[in-house]
């Protein structure tokens, strides 16, 4: 294998649409957002067009940042060049104070020592100049 | 104006097409296999068309007896170009993609076209040639497509598709205490059933200290925890209870089919990783079969990992939610055990293709029939249940061999 086809890439970046755009931006600038329902103050992620309880409209706020596992798996195998260098790695489902559950990566923990019910924060990676992806790490 | 032969065919089709209501029952009447699991020598239109010839040499039927066919694949339109590759012009076409459960709902929806007079005869096939087309690099299954609009939620973070499961695996051994030990238990009584299908792809029999000092892939799942990577394909036809008369082989009763999702292919929008699409579309499925867990002979349950069995188990009615740990020990899912499971070997040990819901179908079958490599001991009633996506997707079939 030639050397320019193992070396690391960097992580993937997120590409906004119209819809998601808001929330990868504020990502981008450090604070995570959920969308909330203006009638019955549900909050959901991913963005949809009116509110999954109650079809209500909804608009972005600010989340606390705080959250806690609700599964995790350590990654052993992986031959994408973005990911294969971080091997073992945590992804879990974080369950946000707010409510959504997000898919995400748990850094500066052993991986071993990850357990379901952790309390975890989000802190920010910069992956491109024009984005960073939320990350969380032991609250 | 002029008479012209195309017309005049395409005039007959359509005033020959079923359009009656009448009472009609929808039965399986053919159904086979193609060569698997290693295909380099052939395209996978071929394994398709393999598959086809042998299901409708099983039934004793010919393109020429099809008015209705069905297949999925990765591409739009995907059934018309396999009609126009079989050189046929069907009247009834599906391509509903279900992922791996395509093929269950293929099927229920080809019963429910026939017993409405849509069509009398349907063709269903599948075909992949994932093993030789990408290799075994393929491995865990890595992110697919572009981190664009919800999409991006699910795939910046080196996930796979073995961690999908092993979080689901993960969960449901917090939840409810299942052990690795039992997981492996599955992958050992696939296996098992594997050795005697000439056929599978790994045949050497293996122990629950195997699966455990298998390598780790995303914990809690093991290499022996599991699906292979396959080439192969299937093929089934469905037509009605009267045609079926005439045909070579005892046909098999579609007593009740039901179809359901949860998510698309991001584990975080799925309710609850522990509870599938098959607490929906089992019950449904029993329900208009108007039968219940109780009265099933054997099952041929989707098991891309050892944890799909578990939650399909549970979810279906097999046992209580949690219990399924316990269910799949002693043996209880060997051909000779109380409840016969994936008897071909299953995707654990026989065939995986990527998209494996089309063997269940035909295992079920096989077994109704008493043609099985591990035959279960006269069963009447076989549930075949399909899972797809990242535990995305359900689709139960209740098959008998005869109207209950």
């Amino acid at each position: 294998m030639s050397p320019s086809k193992s070396e690391p890439k960097p992580r993937p970046a997120p590409i906004p649409d119209a819809e998601t755009e808001p929330y990868w931006q504020a990502v981008n600038e450090g604070r995570l957002i959920v969308q909330r329902c203006t009638v019955c103050g549900n909050s959901q992620l991913y963005p949809r067009w009116r509110c999954l309880r109650c079809r209500g409209e909804v608009e972005w706020v600010d989340a606390s940042g705080g959250g806690t596992v609700y599964s995790f798996t350590v990654i052993r195998q992986n031959f994408s060049r973005s990911f294969r260098h971080l091997i073992p790695y945590v992804v879990a489902l974080v369950d946000l104070d707010e409510g959504p559950r997000l898919m995400t990566n748990l850094v500066g923990v052993d991986p071993d020592a990850v357990e379901i019910g952790m309390r975890v924060r989000v802190k920010f990676e910069r992956v491109s100049e024009e984005a960073s992806v939320p990350l969380f790490e032991p609250a | 104006m002029k008479s012209c032969p195309l017309l005049s065919q395409i005039k007959q089709w359509v005033t020959s097409a079923a359009v009656s209501k009448a009472n009609r029952r929808a039965v399986i009447v053919g159904v086979a296999t193609s060569d698997y699991p290693n295909l380099p020598d052939m395209s996978e239109q071929q394994v398709h068309a393999q598959a086809a010839e042998r299901a409708l040499a099983d039934a004793g039927l010919e393109f020429a007896d099809l008015d209705g066919y069905a297949t999925t694949g990765f591409f739009p339109m995907f059934a018309v170009g396999m009609c126009e590759y079989f050189g046929i012009r069907p009247h009834y076409v599906d391509e509903t993609n279900w992922g791996g459960a395509s093929f269950e709902v293929l099927v229920e929806h080809a019963a429910t076209a026939v017993e409405e007079g849509v069509c009398d005869t349907v063709l269903v096939t599948y075909g992949s040639i994932q093993l030789s087309a990408m290799g075994r690099k393929l491995g865990t299954g890595g992110g697919t497509g572009a981190p664009a609009g919800p999409a991006a939620f699910d795939q910046l973070w080196g996930n796979t598709l073995v961690g999908s499961y092993a979080l689901a695996a993960q969960r449901h051994m917090y939840e409810f205490g299942t052990t690795s030990e039992q997981l492996a238990e599955v992958a050992v009584t696939m296996r098992a059933h594997a050795v005697n299908n000439p056929m599978a792809q790994y045949r050497d029999p293996i122990t629950v200290d195997d699966v455990l000092s298998s390598r780790m892939i995303a914990d809690p799942l093991h290499m022996l925890d599991c699906c292979v990577i396959s080439d192969g394909g299937g093929a089934c036809v469905v037509t009605t209870e009267e045609r079926a008369r005439d045909l070579r082989k005892p046909p098999v009763y579609i007593l009740g089919g039901a179809h359901a999702m949860t998510h698309h292919m991001g584990i975080s929008q799925m309710p609850e990783v522990t509870v599938t699409a098959a607490a929906q579309s089992g019950p449904l499925a029993f329900r208009r079969a108007g039968l219940t867990p109780a009265d099933v002979d054997t099952l041929q349950v989707y098991d891309s990992f050892t944890i799909t069995v578990v939650l399909s188990l549970e979810d279906l009615g097999f046992c209580e939610k949690g219990e399924g740990g316990a269910f799949v020990q002693g043996g209880r899912l060997r051909f000779d055990g109380a409840l016969p499971t994936n008897t071909d070997g299953g995707g654990l040990s026989a065939c995986h293709p990527g998209m494996r819901g089309m063997f269940l179908i035909v295992e079920a079958v096989r077994q109704l029939r008493g043609e099985s490599v591990n035959q279960a001991p006269d069963p009447k009633i076989a549930v075949a249940h399909g899972t797809g996506g990242m535990l995305s997707t359900g689709a139960t079939l209740v098959l008998g061999t005869e109207m209950p």
